[in-house]
């Protein structure tokens, strides 16, 4: 209903509709975080568990490189097989993997190693156990926590940017964005069943939403955009990670040779300019 | 069989709500008065029903110490954005004209016996108390002051999440928030958070759950995700005590459960205990 086409976007490629997005960044084909650790950085090895209750496998970390630097990589896990969608509850993670990443950037912190961030999740895992350990606290956690750190953040949203799922580790110096990915408050499907009272209208609701990389562009969510392969990202996998790659290098090259507390006053004052429409 | 075809008149009842207040959580039924006189709170099972903003402030703040901020602060449509029911814009002016507030928190300077605070009180009739970017500037700006001020900062909270109708830069107020609490925290002051009834999503995963010390009034709803969201992704009914002050207790992610009338004085006692 309200989903229009523009004739072109930026860049010139055809233009896609909000929901056209949606779909792209939803698919399953698109490259996910073991894409990402094999194409964008070399020497990956992973570390496991919260030390309080257990390892979530919806968010990935370890140590590894990207080009001349050592960084900590997150990022949520969808998975590939069946099994491993299971496994990882379709990149929902529960508190243990926030928690889990806030262990480990604290780590990366002392020696002043870079943290980068995947975020590619539907949002935080709605479940009994993860209320229970503190979902909403482990996210507001998060969220105070890489405010405030003390090296580099470069975050790249790469399929689904689930609300406060994919928040709770998308707070950084840089933020990118994969063409073809969305990043929202909520769900197309949840905004249309709350403002439309009919799940049907998701379209409309993206629409409104603004969700695409375009959008978040000119509200000034993101940094930059990282330009996908013809059709997609999930019509090479290969070629999107590249992209991604040269993207991540430039943004951490950028960042490292800045002081530590220069680093966090900027970083503060880009989360502080966030939607400040009423002048000081 | 006439006297079963002959109808007695009906009895004109006028509806349940317009005579009684019906306790949300235990379904009981008091007088209107009854409801009234004993501050919202439900004489048979103790939920402690939502206050309007003014009245909360009045009921914590030393009386004439109140001073209102950044009113100025208001929302932003900048996505001008509409649904099936209308426009946001259309909606919120509606909403300010009936409240005659112009955001989703109150924030303002005052004292709590005698205890210099920056006080903020959510208003949940606000557009269901949502976080807008409005609401994330007040805070951010709140906390500021309070670090200029050396002042606590102390922030009851109602809220259903982050407002969608402001797109993604009402998630970034989750971040704005946090991160001004943080610096606050950073600069050696306290944060006492309250989460009253109801405190969710957004508003939970962000500045209400972040309190030095957590509180929080008999049988709130306090949570992350929705009831139905979570029932129908995990396919099993939730203890009916799921969400509430006394089950976030239980599980450690709340300080404290304090009555209405002690609440004003249990944060002067330990705003004392911390030297403020």
């Amino acid at each position: 209903m309200a989903t229009k086409k523009t004739a072109k976007a930026p860049g010139g490629r055809p233009g896609l509709t909000a929901w056209d997005k949606v779909r792209l960044a939803r698919d399953a084909r698109r490259p996910h975080i073991f894409d990402f650790i094999a194409n964008v950085c070399s020497d990956f090895e992973e570390l496991h568990g919260d030390r309080l209750v257990g390892d979530d496998r919806a968010l990935v970390a370890g140590f590894g490189r990207i080009g001349p630097h050592r960084v900590l990589v997150l990022g949520h896990h969808k998975g590939d097989t069946v099994e491993e969608n299971m496994e990882s509850n379709f990149g929902m993670a529960n508190p243990d993997g926030y928690r889990k990443a806030m262990r480990l950037a604290k780590l990366a912190e002392r020696f002043r190693l870079p943290v980068v961030t995947f975020v590619d999740t539907p949002g935080a895992y709605p479940g009994r156990e993860a209320e229970e350990r503190g979902q909403a606290e482990a996210i507001a956690k998060s969220l105070e926590f890489f405010s405030g750190l003390r090296t580099p953040v470069v975050v790249v949203i790469t399929g689904e940017g689930g609300s406060g799922g994919a928040l709770a580790i998308a707070v950084g110096d840089r933020v990118l964005m994969m063409e073809n990915a969305i990043y929202s408050v909520i769900s197309p499907e949840g905004c249309a069943g709350i403002l439309w009272r009919d799940g049907r209208e998701a379209p409309a609701a993206a629409e409104a939403l603004k969700l695409t990389a375009d959008d978040l562009l000119k509200l000034g969510a993101i940094d930059e955009i990282v330009a996908e392969p013809a059709g997609g990202a999930q019509k090479n996998r290969r070629a999107a990670c590249a992209n991604v790659r040269k993207a991540v290098l430039k943004a951490l090259d950028g960042l490292v040779d800045i002081p530590a507390d220069r680093l966090v006053e900027a970083r503060y004052a880009k989360i502080r300019a966030y939607g400040n429409f009423y002048g000081k | 069989m006439a006297w079963f075809e002959a109808k007695a008149e009906k009895p004109k009842i006028p509806p349940a709500k317009a005579l009684w207040a019906i306790c949300p959580k235990c379904k009981s039924h008091f007088e209107k008065s009854v409801w009234k006189s004993n501050n919202s709170i439900c004489p048979k099972c103790n939920y402690h029903g939502r206050l309007a903003v003014r009245e909360r402030i009045a009921q914590t703040a030393d009386e004439g110490t109140f001073a209102e901020v950044y009113r100025e602060v208001s929302y932003s449509d900048h996505l001008r954005f509409h649904d099936a029911t209308g426009d946001y814009r259309t909606k919120v002016e509606a909403t300010i004209a009936k409240l005659g507030e112009t955001e989703s928190i109150v924030m303002g300077t005052c004292e709590i016996e005698g205890h210099p605070v920056m006080l903020g009180v959510m208003d949940f009739s606000f557009m269901g108390g949502s976080l807008g970017t409005g609401t994330g500037e007040r805070i951010a700006r709140a906390c500021e002051q309070a670090v200029a001020e050396r002042r606590p900062l102390v922030i009851f909270s109602a809220s259903g999440g982050a407002r969608m109708h402001e797109g993604i830069l009402s998630l970034m107020q989750m971040a704005k928030t946090s991160a001004a609490i943080g610096r606050l925290k950073e600069a050696g002051l306290p944060y006492i958070s309250v989460c009253t009834d109801p405190t969710t999503g957004g508003v939970s995963a962000s500045f209400a759950m972040l309190g030095d010390i957590n509180l929080t009034e008999p049988r709130a709803l306090i949570g992350f995700a929705g009831r139905r969201v979570i029932e129908n992704t995990i396919h099993q009914k939730l203890p009916d005590d799921f969400q509430t002050s006394e089950y976030l207790e239980k599980h450690g992610f709340i300080d404290r459960i304090v009555e209405r009338r002690d609440m004003r004085g249990f944060i002067a006692k330990m705003l004392g205990f911390w030297g403020f």
